[in-house]
Order: structure tokens, then sequence, then C-alpha cells
């Protein structure tokens, strides 16, 4: 379990004083397919992202708002990270990427009829951005009407 | 920083007429981000799907947070996998 009270003095201080921009949406969309028939989509902030697609640049003031779309047919064991945040452990995701981009989960989970065929492309952030406008007029919005031409059906995200 | 990305993402998705649940680490931003469905999962920073190599409890955790979809509420849902 983490709560503020874990994190060093520093990113206490930080993260409790700093002012978090809320989620803007307004009514809950509807869930139109049982689990077994949907597809869905990932997306991450782990900053992963192929060997052979430029790292998240962690020199960009107030964090870089760019992603990655990452194949569905990816190896997950090849993807890497470039999060320039030092306020987690990245030995988890190192040894095993799955631990924050499931990918194999959702596919073993498809072929047991639990889940639908995961989507033919995923998404990836780098989640240390403290100046989010960019992020809001851009790639977020970019990312979302994404997925809905790829006809995604539900999306599970997931800090780090 | 990770969760306020997070859940800008998941609002503009879930405006789009796509169902969203996201993995929160930290109960305490997850609440002032107030994402549509959150799932709050008992692990550090770095883990949002437990632990690595262990596809059964990262399995749990995935059909754990997929069945907030079902829900749909005016207020934001957040859930403790712990609970």
């Amino acid at each position: 379990m983490t709560s503020f009270a874990d994190l060093s003095p520093k990113d206490r201080t930080f993260m409790e004083q700093y002012p978090y921009r809320r989620s803007r949406w307004s009514e809950m969309a509807e869930l139109r397919k049982p689990l077994g028939l949907a597809r869905g989509a990932l997306v991450t902030t782990a900053a992963l992202h192929l060997p052979d697609q430029p790292p998240f640049d962690e020199t960009v003031r107030g964090g870089d708002w760019s992603y990655r779309e990452i194949p569905g047919d990816v190896e997950v064991a090849r993807l890497r990270t470039s999060h320039r945040s030092k306020s987690f452990d990245r030995s988890g995701i190192e040894k095993d990427p799955n631990v924050a981009f499931p990918l194999d989960r959702l596919r073993e989970l498809s072929v047991q009829g639990v889940l639908g065929v995961p989507l033919d492309r995923h998404f990836s952030f780098m989640g240390s951005i403290t100046a989010p406008g960019s992020l809001i007029k851009e790639t977020a919005p970019e990312v979302a009407r994404k997925l809905r031409e790829d006809g995604a059906d539900w999306v599970l995200l997931s800090p780090v | 920083m990770c969760h306020q990305t997070v859940g800008l993402v998941q609002g503009f998705i879930e405006t789009e007429g796509i169902p969203t649940v996201s993995i929160a680490l930290l109960k305490e931003v997850a609440i002032r981000v107030a994402s549509p469905r959150t799932l709050w999962v008992p692990y550090p920073l770095g883990y949002p799907f437990g632990e690595p190599s262990r596809p059964q409890l990262q399995g749990r955790i995935i059909l754990s947070a997929l069945a907030l979809l079902a829900q749909r509420s005016p207020e934001p849902i957040l859930v403790d996998l712990a609970a």
C-alpha cells in the first residue's frame, strides 16, 4: 500500500501541495457488450516504448506530453521504459513489463474467452507531466479519438 | 504525477463514449483527480498490476478493474481492491 506518508519528504511535500487537475468528463459511458466479446486497449503512463521508437524526452520542461503507439502484436518483454521520475522503483517493470502493461494477460484472458481480442494498438505516455496544457489540448484528445476510431469497447489505464 | 496524466487522458476517452477504468496506487491523488472509475490497489509506485512474473495476480487485478465497467454513476467510482 502506498500513501503520501510512504514518499520521500521532498516528493511528499510536492505531491501534497500540487494543484491537481481533475479528470474532465460529464457522463460515464456505457459498456455495450459482454466482456467476453468486448475488445479493449491499454493506456500506460510508464513511458514504455519499443527499442526502435524514440525514448521519451526527459529534458522537456513541464514534462514530455508525447505518446507512443504500442502495436497489438508486440512482444511485451521487448518494451523498455524511459520514465524520468526517480520516485518509483522500475526494477519490476524491467523484469516484467506486464506489471505496468499487462498485454500478455489480456491475450490469455482472450484465449480463455473471458475477454474479447485485445485491440491492434495501445498507447504509452510518460506520466510525470507537471504542466499538462499540451497534453490536454493535443495528445490526450488525439489518443481518445484514435481509440474511438479503433472501435475500443473499453480502455484500462494505469499509472506507475 | 502519473495519476493526473491517467485521469486527464481517461476523461477524454470517456467523453468519446468509451467506458474506462484506471488503476490507482496513491488514493490521495486518485480522490483529487476524480477519474470516472478507479480501482485502488495496495502496491508500491511502479507496480500497478501487483508483482512481476505473477500472471495470476496480474489477471485478478485486471478482472477486478474491468468489473467496474458495468457501473455508471454521476460521481467518480473509487473502489479498494483490498476491501
